[in-house]
């Protein structure tokens, strides 16, 4: 009786091991997937002309240049206003707010901040920015909206890195004869850095790949020549990849899949920056 | 010898309610060791911890009384926390050097307070290093990273970083709590040589090391000072029972 147990057991262990690595390799399949698909399909499209020359034939052909540097700006431009927000919000958090009914609001509407749909921003940006503020249909108001939305990622994220800085560290600072500032500028952001600089660069490349908080505010459908100030529309890889999928008759695939390729190096390899800033911290941290 | 700490009628509620210390009052001679000692939450840590004004990162409800260091009553609200704070250093209980390297470790408060010199802050290295009992064992390695020393070569290097900026008085709350006994005796022989020159208040994290350092020594129970006298005599001929009774192990 006690024999059968035991086996039973052992099966039983060995059953859901094998289910939980089964389970743990699907979720792979999906990713691997993508990535060969749009590999295969859009290697064809690429060639020199086609990442530095402008569309043509009604988009059918040409290179999609405008639009890699629509995504280029627009992604920069959302840089400049969410980080140095995002990172003084995250200290604000972390370093200095007590734990009172104001830090509680703030977390909650970064916590729902997070959770709004990015057309919703698309809309609101429209409202604030584009007529409101009368910015205009343009990359500055654009990447206002896309800004807003990247927020939140980069305070969670970045007040996640600053709270794993042990607070010893801050102790230390202060008996020393610092101020709170002189630890967190000396210590905790250093030390902080490259995991501020993951959220940033996650938050950053959600912005590059989104469409819907783009399409009331600033891309355009079609520009015939490069954008030259924060106050002109732009396209965008994203935009550009709908239109072409929905808007143009008779479009060649590979074109549109060859748009598909450039997005996706745009956003993995800004994922690989991360990634790497992050695996090279750990191996250096003194923690 | 004059009294270089006196503590008056001082109380200490934190905000959960817990009262950490009761109308304590003591002087403290300089150049002595001076321990307080007492079972756990006794007060000893959140005296220390007033002497440098840390307790102001901690929420604390209540406070009265007075401390006054050369005759400055430093718990009130204008004194300069950072003047403070160099004059009155500290070494916790458990070893902690900053990330980055043993030289920085050490110039780190003086370059807070605004030295650049690189002789200044080089004469500081050496001379604190020496005064903690560790420059022998880590003069050639003053740029690796702190992390690396073990233990024992970090508490010193704590207490060496807490002597470059010159002090007056060092608190230590159980430097040794995490230390072998080598490295023990190292710390507690640097304390016999710094009383020369310092005010030396010290939390010891055992009776033993109590009886060993004490030139005078507190007996905090439960927030309240209990007893208070020279260390040869208060853990030989104690005068109060509950001092009696913990000295020798009834509990404790």
């Amino acid at each position: 009786m006690m024999r059968r147990l035991r086996l039973n057991r052992h099966v039983t262990e060995r059953l859901g091991f094998s289910f939980l690595t089964l389970m743990a390799v699907v979720t792979v399949v999906p990713i691997v997937a993508v990535v060969i698909y749009i590999l295969v399909q859009g290697m064809p499209a690429i060639s020199w002309e086609f990442l530095s020359g402008f569309p043509r034939d009604g988009m059918r052909a040409g290179g999609i240049l405008p639009a890699i540097v629509g995504t280029f700006y627009l992604t920069i431009g959302t840089a400049v206003f969410s980080v140095p927000l995002g990172i003084a919000a995250a200290i604000y958090l972390s370093e200095y707010a007590a734990d009172n009914a104001l830090t509680r609001l703030i977390r909650i509407a970064i916590i729902n901040l997070a959770g709004i749909p990015s057309v919703v921003y698309g809309l609101f940006g429209l409202g604030l920015f584009v007529l409101f503020l009368k910015f205009g249909t343009s990359i500055l108001a654009a990447s206002l909206t896309l800004s807003i939305m990247t927020l939140p990622v980069i305070i969670s994220t970045a007040e996640e890195a600053l709270r794993a800085v042990p607070q010893p560290f801050r102790t230390v600072s202060v008996s020393l004869g610092g101020t709170r500032w002189q630890g967190i500028q000396r210590i905790v952001l250093p030390q902080a850095l490259p995991g501020i600089l993951t959220g940033v660069i996650l938050g950053l490349e959600r912005a590059a790949g989104e469409t819907a908080p783009i399409l009331f505010t600033g891309a355009a459908f079609f520009l015939p020549r490069l954008p030259n100030s924060p106050f002109d529309a732009t396209m965008a890889l994203p935009y550009h990849l709908f239109v072409i999928s929905t808007q143009v008759p008779e479009m060649p695939p590979q074109v549109q899949y060859g748009t598909a390729l450039v997005l996706l190096v745009f956003v993995l390899g800004m994922n690989l920056i991360a990634t790497t800033i992050r695996s090279r911290a750990r191996a250096r941290r003194q923690w | 010898m004059t009294d270089k700490i006196v503590i008056e009628n001082l109380s200490l509620t934190y905000s959960d309610g817990v009262e950490s210390l009761r109308n304590i009052s003591m002087g403290v001679r300089e150049n002595a060791v001076t321990v307080l000692f007492g079972p756990a939450g006794g007060g000893k840590s959140t005296l220390l911890r007033c002497l440098n004004r840390l307790n102001d990162l901690t929420e604390v409800r209540t406070s009265a009384g007075r401390i006054l260091i050369d005759g400055e009553n430093i718990l009130d609200p204008k004194t300069d926390v950072i003047a403070l704070r160099r004059k009155v250093g500290m070494v916790f209980a458990r070893p902690v050097v900053l990330p980055m390297s043993i030289r920085q470790n050490l110039t780190y408060g003086l370059e807070l307070a605004g030295e650049k010199r690189k002789s200044r802050l080089d004469e500081a290295v050496e001379r604190s290093l020496k005064l903690a009992a560790i420059w022998d064992e880590i003069k050639d390695r003053l740029d690796d990273p702190a992390i690396a020393l073990s233990g024992g070569q970090q508490q010193r290097v704590c207490l060496a970083r807490v002597l470059a900026l010159q002090p007056e008085i060092i608190l230590l709350d159980e430097p040794t709590s995490g230390l072998d006994p080598i490295s023990t005796g190292k710390v507690e022989s640097a304390l016999q040589e710094l009383k020369k020159e310092y005010t030396v208040i010290l939390v010891p994290h055992s009776v033993q090391q109590a009886a060993r350092t004490a030139d005078y020594a507190a007996f905090f129970l439960q927030g309240e000072l209990v007893e208070y006298d020279e260390g040869k005599s208060i853990f030989t001929t104690p005068r109060e029972k509950r001092t009696e009774d913990y000295v020798t192990g009834r509990f404790g």
